[in-house]
């Protein structure tokens, strides 16, 4: 089979991750800036962060022929500092043109404070500005649905946001049907605690349809599998669908977003 | 239902015995225990799309944005601004 992983944190993860993954079909690798597990505290430490997405992390990827490429933004968990945020949004221009650079993301709300919501606006702004794909990362647990909600009328209220350009993730079952109906594309985040297990993703497959919707790992330093994709298509065949049902979900549903930028090709053909 | 029955019933004894441990220990008034209890009455009352709503039970239920972050993680169940007091302690 094969797959494609559409938001992991490699930073955070080993090589003995990136073998595992490709052994077991992953074709490309699509890594969102996030939250380092503490606040950064200036320009040049996001500086840095990019740097290594666009430069180390892409070639680390490549020693085990995977191809690697990356989202960019300042993390709503850090978007309380609104003159850092600022400060660094200006420089994000610099990084967009670099060859792995996919859009704007993970942004979003994380508590769903007015600061969060100023910021958030600001990514829209810059993703439209320079004609960028968008990633949204959706609140955790209990500020999941308000968080959507939010995040869905500032998107909506945008004139120049195009829902097929935006993927809004970590969606669970109260949250999915509202985000699709919107327009906009769907994540469903494997999680071994929180967020959805591979049974529960193949439940919202089976009630809201596999159009527009794409599963990830979301891999990161935290509780995480980095093989939560391949093993919901191990779900999927126990349920009886189809190898072209399992391709369709895991490989081409992503690739079809994905190669909205111009910097992504579809590993081996569509 | 062969593959998915024994680990969605060791998740169940999961849940009771949860719920057995936190008594024991005095800390079963936590309102994330007591919005536990409540979404768990939705697993029984015979109607669908019974995650949708559990999820929807424990959820923040405002609508608009908070004035500041409180700088801490969200913790699984939304408790009223009006009725937050220390947690529990242990015994």
């Amino acid at each position: 089979m094969r797959y494609i992983e559409p938001h992991g944190h490699m930073v955070s993860r080993t090589t003995d991750d990136y073998q595992a993954m490709v052994t077991a079909g992953c074709a490309a690798v699509c890594e969102p800036a996030f939250w380092a597990g503490f606040d950064r505290g200036s320009v040049a430490g996001f500086r840095d962060y990019y740097r290594q997405l666009t430069e180390y992390e892409p070639a680390r990827a490549a020693k085990f022929l995977l191809p690697h490429y990356c989202w960019l933004c300042l993390n709503p968990k850090e978007a309380e500092d609104l003159g850092l945020a600022r400060d660094v949004l200006a420089m994000i221009p610099e990084f967009l043109d670099r060859p792995n650079v996919l859009g704007i993301g993970e942004i979003g709300l994380n508590r769903n404070t007015r600061n969060e919501m100023a910021v958030l606006e600001q990514h829209i702004d810059l993703a439209v500005k320079f004609n960028q794909l968008i990633l949204v990362h959706t609140p955790h647990l209990e500020d999941k649905l308000k968080g959507t909600n939010l995040i869905l009328d500032v998107l909506r209220s945008h004139r120049g946001v195009k829902p097929g350009r935006v993927i809004i993730d970590h969606v669970e079952e109260h949250t999915i049907q509202r985000v699709l109906d919107a327009g906009f594309w769907a994540g469903i985040t494997l999680y071994p605690d929180s967020k959805s297990s591979p049974p529960r993703a193949v439940d919202m497959l089976e009630i809201c349809g596999r159009e527009r919707i794409w599963l990830n790992s979301a891999c990161d330093w935290g509780v995480s599998d980095p093989l939560a994709v391949p093993k919901t298509a191990l779900e999927m065949r126990r349920r009886g669908y189809s190898d072209d049902f399992v391709d369709a979900v895991l490989f081409r549903n992503p690739v079809r977003f994905l190669s909205q930028s111009p910097h992504f090709s579809a590993p081996g053909g569509k | 239902m062969d593959h998915a029955f024994i680990p969605v019933r060791a998740r169940l004894i999961e849940v009771a015995a949860f719920l057995d441990r936190v008594e024991r220990h005095g800390a079963a008034d936590d309102f994330r225990c007591a919005a536990l209890r409540q979404a768990a009455k939705l697993l029984v009352d015979g109607r669908p799309e019974r995650a949708r709503r559990v999820l929807e039970a424990l959820s923040d239920p405002t609508t608009e944005p908070d004035e500041k972050s409180t700088g801490k993680a969200a913790v699984g169940a939304w408790q009223r601004p009006d009725r937050k007091k220390p947690a529990a302690k242990r015994k």
